[in-house]
């Protein structure tokens, strides 16, 4: 199968590789797919006050346009509001990386990956917002792993 | 030598027709082009001629005692479909029932699903850890309905060489048909239908340096003389088996190409080996997490099947994109399902999806292989160092103790 350029270009020089802290609050964590699917992606966000995601990481287990959705989706997502970046949909990363019908999964799994880690994101800010309703403690933090999410495929 | 890219090490798949298999088939396209069917001309005779003459080439190079137990095909897939079926529906007054393996090619394992379709049973042999059938397996399965066991001679994936002759000696106790798809192995190791009891043999010339679309079923004739139907109807070309007209350029080349394996194979084979080590010996020395799949010992001396754990193979093949290898990943195939080869072996997915297989050939170098050698562990590397199954292994998080949800 021959790739597109897009994919080629992300593949080579991937965006945003790396890790963010998970135990950190401001950093909402992503894992989906699976090993014996032969994709897991890892997506990671630093969301700001204002809700703005300040710094978007990835690592990713899997062919080029897995690697390639990913990357992208990281590069989309930074600099927007969690709101926004939470209606980015997989046609979009599909349609810009034109992927075959054969690797519309990888984009659907890139979808997962963001909304799992607002997701991730958003619990520890509300967990955070309960604590400081109640009690004036110092909060701690959630050290809960990150969950693989169901990914469709 | 300096290195030409791309390197082609993908030869369980095709290989290159060799040269001088090029050469003694150029004449049979156009001055001698005749039919070798065509018996009131000398156009016919010559073609005729040289079509009898490769049958004897072929008998020898499998071990059979005469060309009249050959006949042409298209390739592989149409020998594994003839015996498969052709047998089934012969002797299907005899019995009803099949075995062969998990592991053998789709041509074979497609026939027999066919076949159960229409009313007959097949029993399928799972083979060992190392990509073995244990022949033992094989006896407990064969019923007294049991009419033909068919066992490939070498896997194209793991490269891992069945125990025919033993497998032979049970079905010939039995009174039982044996077919071999002996199409990866014939040529790279020791096989022969007489001392082995083989009665039906599938073989393609395009894995031997001769061309495509020309194959060959061996089918004995005398003790026990194994009768087919035809699946192909028409003129009633190799002795009823097979009508179509024959390829005559194709079998010269396919019987050009035998013999060249006939007189060269042992020494290329030691060659093919010795590079074979040295790729993966050069590989493991510069990376960890690196497993061999299939049997270390009884495999193809071309063959090399390598798991890289967390590094998904067509991820992998991209990054290589200047070598040809085929991996067990199954995002090469539009059923996102990983090689069944590897799964029928108990593998775990994850690693199926983290194979490579090299298959080095005749016109490999040593040049070569320490290019694709390097190549790929630097590739490996990077790729883990965006994986991130390979930084939990690092954390020493056990990937298996995580619940992953499938999709």
């Amino acid at each position: 199968m021959a790739y597109s350029d897009k994919v080629i270009d992300h593949y080579e020089n991937p965006r945003n590789v790396g890790s963010l802290d998970p135990q950190r609050e401001d950093v909402g964590t992503g894992l989906v797919g699976a090993p014996a699917c032969g994709d897991v992606m890892r997506l990671q966000i630093r969301v700001n006050e204002d809700g703005v995601i300040e710094d978007a990481r990835f690592k990713t287990f899997g062919c080029g346009s897995a690697i390639a959705s990913s990357s992208l989706a990281t590069e989309w997502i930074k600099g927007k509001k969690i709101d926004e970046a939470n209606t980015l949909t997989n046609s979009q990363i599909a349609t810009e990386l034109n992927l075959p019908p054969v690797k519309i999964h990888c984009s659907v799994l890139a979808e997962d990956a963001i909304k799992s880690a607002i997701q991730d994101y958003k619990k520890k800010r509300d967990a955070r917002e309960a604590l400081a309703g109640s009690v004036s403690s110092s909060v701690v933090p959630s050290r809960e792993p990150a969950r693989a999410e169901a990914a469709g495929k | 030598m300096e290195l030409q890219l791309p390197i082609y090490m993908d030869n369980h798949s095709t290989t290159p027709v060799d040269p001088r298999v090029v050469e003694a088939m150029l004449p049979y396209f156009s001055s001698t082009f005749g039919n070798a069917a065509s018996r009131t001309h000398a156009f016919g005779w010559t073609a005729e001629a040289a079509v009898e003459h490769a049958r004897e080439t072929l008998a020898k190079f499998i071990g059979a005692s005469s060309g009249k137990e050959m006949v042409f095909t298209s390739g592989a897939t149409e020998a594994n479909n003839l015996a498969i079926k052709g047998a089934a529906e012969y002797y299907q007054t005899r019995g009803n029932h099949l075995i062969t393996t998990t592991i053998e090619h789709k041509s074979v394992l497609d026939s027999c699903k066919r076949l159960e379709r229409q009313g007959f049973e097949v029993t399928y042999i799972e083979v060992e850890k190392n990509g073995l059938v244990d022949p033992a397996k094989i006896e407990r399965a064969i019923t007294d309905k049991t009419i033909l066991v068919s066992v490939m001679l070498a896997n194209n994936e793991v490269g891992t060489i069945q125990p025919i002759a033993e497998i032979g000696k049970i079905t010939r106790a039995r009174s039982v048909l044996l077919h071999c798809d002996a199409v990866q192995g014939v040529g790279k190791t020791a096989f022969d239908v007489e001392s082995m009891n083989v009665d039906l043999a599938s073989i393609t010339a395009h894995k031997i340096y001769g061309p495509k679309g020309i194959g060959a079923l061996y089918v004995r004739r005398s003790r026990p003389r194994v009768r087919l139907v035809s699946q192909m109807d028409g003129g009633g070309h190799e002795r009823g088996n097979r009508s179509g007209t024959l390829n005559v350029a194709g079998i010269v080349g396919f019987a050009k190409a035998c013999e060249l394996m006939l007189s060269e194979g042992p020494s290329e084979n030691a060659r093919i080996r010795a590079l074979r080590d040295r790729l993966r010996q050069r590989i493991e020395a510069q990376l960890e997490q690196v497993t061999l799949n299939g049997d270390e010992e009884r495999r193809l001396s071309g063959n090399l099947n390598l798991s890289f754990s967390f590094v998904e193979g067509e991820g992998l093949m991209m990054a290589i994109k200047d070598v040809a290898v085929s991996s067990g990943s199954a995002c090469t195939s539009a059923s996102l399902e990983p090689s069944y080869v590897l799964k029928a072996m108990g593998l775990d997915e994850d690693l199926a999806h983290s194979s490579l297989r090299f298959g080095l050939g005749r016109f490999n170098t040593e040049a070569e292989v320490d290019y694709v050698a390097d190549l790929v562990v630097k590739k490996v590397k990077k790729l883990r160092e965006i994986s991130p199954l390979y930084e939990m292994h690092q954390q020493g998080i056990d990937i298996k103790s995580i619940q992953w949800a499938a999709h």
